[in-house]
């Protein structure tokens, strides 16, 4: 380097540094698009600040088949996804999908890195100390899933001494201690890492909600297969920030709305209907009172 | 943030902190041995030898800790038993052991370089062997200028053993992530991980520099 | 081929011969473990190339592709501010001033004593709840440079010291003041020198990158990694990941050393080494 003037260099890196970021980042959406329909909202309200930004930014999850996926387009798929768009369709705005793994989805609301979070997210009285729930907009329970050729467990009460995979931070990791409390758990950021270790016999079992295990069958269905009845009842919510009830209130009314006129069942029908014959009908909207 | 947040917490810390101490040291012991046997064969006479020694630094040395684990933890098992029954611990101080060794290596390599060529020839004229050359002369004066570099990986490997987080083996970073799942206090859960890593990394620190000056004067 | 030699000594016929059969049983004993390898993930069905076909289809290959372009512009971005802070705290630590100096001192200390990993936790976990709102990819590069400008830091100082005195003080001599001697004589000098040291830890900051999967930043190896579950071949996809990182992390190598041959030609050393402070000598 023959520059002179060391400082000067620094501050120039430091720029291309911005520079760098300014013409990467996210993919930006016009927030011109849809512009002709937009609903309005009362000024200061969270949806009016989401149209301000022209941007719905959703975390969700980007390694569940059916729900969301990213394929190697590029592109997230799945029944969560579908809602996404749905709600930012209503806002009149676009939605952007961030990957929310299990364990960021709390903190990811409460720092405000995301809008909503729909990401295959459980309601339960735990969560809902920090943050607050639309929906639920579909109900599944918890299951399990073996290889194929494994004919030793047959449900949870045959999990005595056998590996049990799940995600860190998930209620079905949290759930699967009570149930099987003789299992060994093994935890994983993703079911993808679960699906691998349970092919290598390195764990004997993945437990989760059965809409997702169906999802991961569907990739090998001669490799895997679920087993046993559901153990729990999983209701999806959407999440946003804990005291949003405007927000919570407009989430929640999009939800009954998309119910009705069919937009959810479509939905359903184009994911988990793949590989799923009798879906379930819409569950009924909980407005509990946020503590 | 709040205190409370690490005190309440302070069995999983400790938890994980012996699982970094755990680690770290059969990290180190695998690095130093591998280390030591890929070392020989880079300064051996026997071309392969040196070759596949060579290879083997070159890949490990520019493949990021974490593909390398993850590879060995989801990969490896495919090669069947026994290797399948591995535990996902020891996958991750076999990921440590491997990456470090390549380390172990160069550094033991540059230190019987150092050693200046006079005095393997004076050894030989006074008529010792090479193994005596080597075990006599060479490898003591070695040693002692490879002491600091060894120190600095050490330092390296306690603050790699963070790795195995990603495949769920209990250490400090792992335990960290559980505390701000469940206290939402992230400042306050990341620096009570920092507090345990400096623990392990700021002594040994203060005692390599020590021993880098020592050994810089002597010379 | 050169001459065999046992510690620059050269061998004798006997020697010879030993090392010849050496040579021969461990290449052999080399080519047998890998052979070891190549068969079992074969029996397993890993090297089928339905297993490949998808990941290295144009579509795949976009994905890969995808995932470089990320790590480099994080790795990248990370570098330059990582050296930029990285210069400041040098000059901090060599400052007359006991408190920037004490300030710097701690900066240094403090940071290259934690794990990457926990920065960039940091990063995306504690910047957020600081009121610092930022993207995940800005939690990656603002963590990588916290460690990073630390080593960086240590780099520089490092190649000031190494300057001859007279330097400095031929400076003072023909007018300049401290503050001129560094900028103008000292600082471009002592890059210069650690050059190749900035290259190897540019290496590191590129490795370190990976770690941004955990975050859930879609560099190369998250993005390997969805590739890799949506086409239900997770180790290939790994594999693919590991050549393209040891492919570019090679070069870089190959380019630090070229740089230190050059640099021992020009100050007639064997390049300016750092004992401790290069990552690149210590897998840090």
């Amino acid at each position: 380097m023959t520059s002179r003037n060391l400082l000067r260099t620094a501050a120039g890196l430091a720029a291309v540094a911005l520079a760098a970021t300014a013409c990467g980042g996210s993919s930006a959406l016009d927030s011109g698009d849809g512009a002709s329909d937009k609903p309005s909202f009362a000024a200061g309200s969270t949806m009016a600040r989401i149209q301000q930004a022209g941007v719905l930014k959703v975390g969700t999850k980007f390694d569940q088949p059916l729900y969301g996926e990213k394929g190697l387009s590029g592109d997230v798929e799945g029944f969560d996804v579908e809602i996404a768009r749905l709600i930012a369709d209503e806002l009149g705005v676009k939605p952007t999908f961030t990957e929310a793994v299990s364990k960021n989805r709390e903190p990811f609301i409460q720092n405000g890195n995301v809008d909503i979070v729909a990401a295959t997210y459980t309601i339960n009285d735990k969560r809902k100390l920090v943050v607050d729930f639309a929906g639920p907009y579909y109900v599944t329970g918890q299951s399990l899933m073996v290889r194929k050729d494994d004919d030793t467990i047959k449900g949870k009460d045959d999990l005595a001494g056998k590996k049990v995979c799940s995600v860190e931070g998930s209620t079905p990791a949290e759930r699967i201690k009570t149930e099987a409390p003789k299992a060994v758990i093994t935890l994983f950021d993703t079911y993808g890492k679960c699906a691998t270790a349970m092919e290598n016999k390195q764990v004997d079992a993945v437990t989760t909600d059965e809409a997702i295990l169906l999802g991961l069958v569907s990739k090998k269905p001669d490799a895997f297969k679920v087993v046993g009845d559901t153990f729990s009842e999983e209701p999806y919510g959407i999440g946003l920030k804990k005291g949003d009830q405007a927000f919570r209130d407009f989430l929640n009314d999009t939800l009954e709305k998309i119910y009705e006129d069919g937009r959810w069942e479509k939905a359903l029908k184009a994911t988990v209907g793949k590989v799923q014959d009798d879906l379930p009908k819409p569950p009924a909207v909980d407005r509990y009172t946020a503590s | 943030m709040q205190l409370s947040t690490i005190t309440d917490n302070l069995d999983l810390y400790l938890e994980g902190f012996v699982g970094t101490l755990q680690l770290t040291a059969l990290g180190a012991l695998g690095s130093l041995v591998l280390g030591t046997v890929l070392a020989t064969m880079r300064v051996s006479p026997v071309p392969t030898l040196r070759a596949g020694a060579t290879v083997y630094v070159e890949t490990l040395r520019n493949c990021p800790l974490p593909v390398l684990a993850v590879l060995l933890a989801f990969g490896l098992p495919k090669l069947g038993e026994p290797i399948r029954s591995f535990s996902f611990f020891t996958w991750a101080v076999l990921a440590l052991a491997l990456y470090h060794a390549a380390f172990v290596c160069e550094a033991l390599r540059s230190g019987v370089n150092a050693v200046a060529p006079g005095q393997g020839e004076a050894a030989r004229s006074i008529g010792l062997t090479f193994p005596q050359t080597m075990t006599l002369v060479v490898l003591p004066q070695a040693f002692r200028t490879v002491v600091p570099p060894l120190g600095n990986i050490l330092i390296a490997l306690t603050k790699n053993s963070a790795v195995a987080a990603t495949i769920d083996v209990t250490d400090i970073t792992n335990q960290t992530e559980f505390v701000i799942n469940d206290t939402i206090d992230p400042l306050a859960a990341l620096a009570g991980a920092a507090f345990f890593y400096l623990l392990l990394t700021l002594p040994t620190g203060l005692l390599v520099g020590r021993l880098e000056r020592r050994t810089a004067f002597s010379r | 081929m050169t001459a065999l030699t046992a510690y620059g000594d050269p061998l004798g016929p006997r020697g010879r011969r030993r090392t010849l059969i050496a040579s021969v049983l461990g290449g052999l004993l080399l080519l047998a473990i890998a052979a070891f390898a190549v068969d079992k993930f074969a029996d397993a069905g890993q090297l089928d190339g339905a297993r490949w076909e998808e990941l290295l289809s144009a579509e795949g290959a976009g994905a890969f592709w995808r995932g470089l372009q990320a790590t480099l512009k994080a790795a990248g971005a990370a570098v330059a501010l990582s050296v930029s802070v990285g210069t400041l705290m040098a000059l901090g630590r060599l400052s007359e001033n006991r408190l920037l100096r004490w300030a710097a001192s701690l900066y240094v200390q403090l940071f290259r004593a934690l794990p990457s990993l926990l920065l960039i936790l940091f990063g995306f976990f504690g910047l957020p709840a600081l009121g610092l709102d930022v993207s995940k990819y800005w939690a990656l590069v603002l963590g990588l440079t916290l460690y990073n400008s630390a080593i960086f830091a240590e780099v520089i100082r490092a190649g000031v010291l190494s300057l001859p005195r007279g330097q400095t003080e031929a400076a003072y001599a023909v007018g300049l003041t401290r503050r001129q001697a560094q900028r103008l004589v000292v600082l471009p000098q002592a890059v210069s020198r650690m050059l190749p040291s900035l290259v190897a830890q540019g290496v590191v900051v590129l490795k370190d990158t990976s770690y941004g999967f955990v975050i859930g930043y879609e560099e190369l190896l998250r993005t390997g990694q969805f590739a890799g579950e949506t086409t239900a071949s997770l180790l290939q996809a790994y594999l693919i990941v590991a050549v393209v990182y040891i492919a570019v992390c090679f070069a870089l190598s190959q380019l630090a050393r070229w740089l230190e041959g050059r640099s021992a030609r020009r100050y007639g050393q064997a390049g300016v080494s750092v004992r401790g402070v290069e990552d690149l000598s210590t897998g840090g």
